[in-house]
Formats: structure tokens, C-alpha cells, sequence
């Protein structure tokens, strides 16, 4: 066969889309599904076999915001997650360098201890932490979700690794002209250092954003529950009223949607390196 | 070189907020929590020591095996399916065809779901009378299952569901793996006469080794720690039949107030986990090739 007749033969375009319009779809309906029934009338949701909304029935989201305060678990979240995050990236950078480009007397000790933790499921430290946390008086408050995740040994081992990558001759010229260890890090170190507290950042976002089995284990009133806390207890108080559900569910998933969206490539190169580096 | 005193000071001041914080909500906890699993406490009184006490209840302990048997059947099930599933996704997702930015997009989109969220929508799809996941298996005559309030079925659809939430972070590990293989050497083995399906075996599955072994040893970490989605979508349930090993330690710690049983099932998922981890990296050794 000539290549004139190979072309003729071909579709217009590739076959892969085959493949690729089926797996698209399985991952996007579920979530097309739960705006679509967002909109319904409940009566629509309660068909089968299930129907399109006739119209956009707003009523199901008035109804979710009064039903539950979803403004007071999105600022719980953010208060959470804002200070976690800012927590991880100045604690982690300050250790992460010591353990780096420091030398001080225990460091190496403390350093295996810091990986031995490395390890440790959170199930096996949550009920002491519960106990520490009620001597402290802080169940039931958001302190009790900022203050163990304030630094990760996680973070504190990805900044020492990134550090390491960096020439030291510039941190060497900047002592010689006087700069403290502190100004340092500060000024020349942390400015280059920007992909991977991007990356830290990322992940404590995202795994303080979306923790839920602490939350459920400290927090017992509404008006300090996170989103994550909050989106349950609202499922289990309305457990059928299924358009109800989803248009609190929207709610709650909207503005992590719109964040990856916009910042797709930093979430996913931060997802990735963490496999390519192992 | 002998370090002056300022030089100490300064690593000790650096490391010092972190030591603090990972020292009193790290190491102390996991020795209190050692400690605790010898011991009988109901948060409240004092707690009494009962040497193995608890150990040699949890092995007797019917739930708690049915518990573990769960976990592994579920783990056993969840991570080649994220694993292997996640491959063949990024593997499509890796071709140079018109739009795939957005097949991308569309294939990620669900890692920005939170656990919680993806369990209500899940409750909603899987609903044994209107969801839409019964009538599209009706199309075919399938149907219609209970799904999460059916027994046998309930495990399977909790893999189902947290399946969706993971496959896509996987594909984006393996499709970034993917893209750093270099293309001289695909190309060197096609003009050696190698067809697609060895180069892949030959070639590419190789140079993916580390990949693949951080994906399964981390989806097997999350495996055998699964709690949100069943929290949300079946409560351990019906009739226990997704109450998996975290879900128990929940229960008997914060339900029934049994901090020293709960913390004696928690060492036991530890160990459990570090043994895993261990023969996984033990099997990898020979088996996996870092370049450069």
C-alpha cells in the first residue's frame, strides 16, 4: 500500500480519542452529576430513571447555607490551613538549613530521630495527642488542629535535601561580608529556594485542607468545625435529601476545583516530583 | 575545626521551635502510646497497668480479625488497581494528540477532591433506588445493586470509590516518569526492531521502576489506613462489613472510650505497615534501577 492510500484510510483524527473521551467522562461524571443534581428539584432527584434538571432550582443552595454554616467551616479551614502553611515553611526552613549547613553539637542524633518519626502512622500518636491537647485545654479549639501540624519532619527533610543542592559559595561570600546566619538564610538561601517551598506549601495545603479523621476526634462544636468536619456532620444530618447535599457538596468543593484549575502545574509538578524523587 | 560556641548556639536556635513541636506531638506521643497500649485507661480515671492484657484480647478478638481480614482484602485490591490503572491512564495520557491538555485536566481533576466530598458524591452515584450508576448498569441488564447497603458488595464499592480519587494521582507521578524517560533511547530500541509491546516491557517499564515503587508503597500505606470515605459513605457498615482496622481503632478508642485497646490496635496497624513497607523495599531491591 503507497502512503497516499494509507492517509485516505486514516481517520481525521486519532484513534486515541477513543480511549481518551470514555476515561475523561468516567472521571468527570461523577462530578458533572453532582452539579446537575445540585439544580434539581428534589422531586427530579427522586426519578427513576433519573432525569436533567428542568431549570436551575437556586433554592437547594440557599437552603445548604442556612441548613449549615458553611462561611464559619470555609474561615475555620482557612485559619487552619493558612497558619499550618506558614508554619511548615518558616519552621522547616529554619531547621531544614541547620540540619543542612550547620554544625552543632547533637545534630546528627537529632536528625535519625527526625526520620524515625518519618514513619509513624498518625493513628499510633492521635490519642495521646487527644490527651496532651485536653491537658493544654484546647479540645474543641482550632489551636488543637494547628499546633501538631505546625512543622512536619516531611518538610523539615525536604527543605534539608533542597538546601543541599544549592553551591554554598554564595552563603560563604555572604558570611565573609558580614551577613548573619539568619541573614543568610534569609537573604540569599530562602530566594533561591522557591520551587521547593512552593512544593512544601502544596502539600501542607493540601493535607492540612483536607484532613478529617483529627478534626473528628477534637472538635465537637459546629462553630469551630473545619470543611471537611463540617461537609460530614451536614451529610449526616441530611443523609437523603440528596440535592440538598449536593449543592452543599458544590460548595465545599468549588474553590479547591477553581484552585487547581488555575494552578494546575504547580499542583501536579508538586505531586510529581514527589514520585520521581522517591 | 573546632566549632565555636556561637556556631552551636546558632543549629541549636534554628532547630529548636521544630525539636519542641516534633518532640511533644511525636516522639512523647509514641511512647505514651506504647505505654498506653499496656495499660487500661477510659480518658478519664487513672489508667491501671494490664501488662499484654490487651494484645491478648485482640487476638482473641473476632471484630478485630474480621477488622484485618477487610484491610487486606481491601488493600489487596485497592493498590494494583490505582497502581496498575494509573499506568495505563498516563500511558494514554503521554500521546501527542489534539486537546490532551484538557483529557489531562479532566483525568487530575478529581485529586482535588477532598476525601469527605468524594464519599457524599459516591453515596449519590452508588444509591441503590435513583443513583445513575444502577441505571447505566441497567442499560446493560445488570442490576440493580445495593452497593453500600448491600453486605457483600460494600467493600468492593468503597474500592470503587476511593479508586476514583487516586487513580489520578498516580497518573500524574507515572505521566511525569513517563516524560523523563529520554527519547533516544525508545527510539534506539524501535530501529532494533523492537515492537511497542517490548519496548514498553523492555525499556519503559524498567526506567519506571522507582516510580512504581513509591506508588505502591505509599497507595499501601493509605490502604491500610483507609478511614474518611467510610466514615462518610457506610459508618463501618452494614454489619460491619467495611468496618476495616482504623475504623475499629476509632470506634474503640473515641466511641467506647478504650484508649489502651485503641492504642494497642494502633502499634499493631504500625507494625503492620512497617512490615509491608519493609518486604516491599526488600522485593524492590534487586528488582528496581535508579539511573544517575
Amino acid at each position: 500500500m503507497n502512503e497516499e492510500a494509507v492517509s485516505r484510510l486514516r481517520l481525521p483524527f486519532s484513534p486515541l480519542h477513543f480511549l481518551l473521551v470514555p476515561l475523561a467522562a468516567l472521571m468527570v461524571t461523577p462530578l458533572a452529576w453532582m452539579v446537575l443534581t445540585s439544580i434539581q428539584t428534589p422531586d427530579e432527584a427522586r426519578r427513576f430513571p433519573p432525569v436533567f434538571p428542568s431549570g436551575i432550582h437556586w433554592q437547594n443552595y440557599t437552603d445548604a447555607v442556612n441548613a449549615a454554616p458553611f462561611g464559619r467551616f470555609f474561615l475555620n479551614s482557612f485559619l487552619v490551613t493558612g497558619a499550618t502553611v506558614l508554619g511548615n515553611l518558616v519552621l522547616c526552613s529554619l531547621a531544614g538549613y541547620a540540619f543542612a549547613r550547620l554544625r552543632f553539637f547533637g545534630r546528627d542524633v537529632l536528625f535519625v530521630l527526625l526520620l524515625a518519626t518519618l514513619m509513624i502512622p498518625f493513628q499510633v500518636v492521635m490519642i495521646p495527642i487527644f490527651l496532651i491537647m485536653r491537658h493544654l485545654g484546647l479540645v474543641d479549639s482550632l489551636g488543637a488542629l494547628i499546633l501538631p501540624n505546625l512543622v512536619t519532619p516531611f518538610g523539615i527533610f525536604l527543605m534539608r535535601q533542597f538546601f543541599r543542592t544549592l553551591p554554598i559559595e554564595l552563603e560563604e561570600a555572604a558570611r565573609i561580608d558580614g551577613c548573619s546566619r539568619l541573614g543568610t538564610l534569609v537573604r540569599i538561601v530562602l530566594p533561591l529556594s522557591v520551587p521547593a517551598l512552593a512544593r512544601l506549601a502544596v502539600i501542607a495545603f493540601l493535607w492540612n485542607w483536607n484532613d478529617f479523621l483529627w478534626p473528628l476526634v477534637v472538635i465537637q462544636s459546629q462553630h469551630n468545625m473545619t470543611l471537611q468536619l463540617g461537609l460530614s456532620t451536614f451529610q449526616g444530618a441530611h443523609s437523603t435529601a440528596w440535592t440538598l447535599l449536593m449543592a452543599g457538596n458544590v460548595l465545599a468543593v468549588l474553590p479547591m476545583l477553581v484552585a487547581f484549575l488555575l494552578a494546575q502545574r504547580q499542583f501536579v509538578n508538586s505531586i510529581a516530583s514527589a514520585g520521581i524523587k522517591g | 575545626m573546632r566549632l565555636t560556641r556561637s556556631e552551636h548556639a546558632a543549629g541549636w536556635l534554628f532547630v529548636l521551635p521544630a525539636a519542641l513541636l516534633i518532640t511533644g506531638f511525636g516522639l512523647i506521643p509514641i511512647g505514651w502510646s506504647l505505654l498506653l497500649s499496656f495499660q487500661s485507661s477510659d480518658f478519664v480515671s487513672p489508667a491501671t497497668w494490664v501488662g499484654l492484657a490487651n494484645y491478648r484480647a485482640l487476638e482473641s478478638d473476632p471484630e478485630f480479625r474480621s477488622a484485618i481480614g477487610r484491610t487486606l482484602l481491601y488493600t489487596a485490591l485497592f493498590v494494583p488497581i490505582t497502581v496498575l490503572g494509573g499506568l495505563a491512564v498516563a500511558v494514554v495520557l503521554n500521546a501527542k494528540v489534539r486537546f490532551i491538555s484538557i483529557y489531562r485536566t479532566a483525568v487530575f481533576i478529581p485529586v482535588a477532591c477532598s476525601t469527605v466530598a468524594t464519599a457524599i458524591i459516591f453515596n449519590w452515584l452508588l444509591e441503590p433506588t435513583f443513583g445513575i450508576v444502577n441505571y447505566v448498569l441497567s442499560w446493560v441488564g445488570l442490576g440493580p445493586y445495593g452497593f453500600f447497603q448491600n453486605p457483600d458488595q460494600s467493600l468492593y464499592s468503597v474500592v470503587l470509590m476511593t479508586s476514583w480519587g487516586w487513580i489520578g494521582f498516580n497518573a500524574i507521578v507515572y505521566l511525569a516518569a513517563l516524560q523523563s524517560i529520554p527519547q533516544e533511547l525508545v527510539e534506539a530500541a524501535s530501529i532494533d526492531g523492537a515492537g511497542r509491546f517490548t519496548t514498553f516491557r523492555r525499556i519503559v517499564w524498567p526506567l519506571l521502576g522507582p516510580a512504581t515503587l513509591f506508588l505502591v508503597v505509599w497507595a499501601s500505606i493509605n490502604a491500610l489506613q483507609v478511614f474518611d470515605e467510610i466514615y462518610v459513605s457506610t459508618r463501618g457498615g452494614p454489619l460491619h462489613s467495611t468496618t476495616v482496622v482504623v475504623y475499629y481503632l476509632f470506634q474503640q478508642a473515641f466511641q467506647f472510650f478504650a484508649a489502651g485497646y485503641g492504642a494497642a490496635i494502633a502499634y499493631v496497624l504500625f507494625v503492620a505497615i512497617l512490615l509491608l513497607t519493609l518486604l516491599q523495599l526488600w522485593v524492590a531491591r534487586r528488582r528496581v534501577h535508579y539511573s544517575s
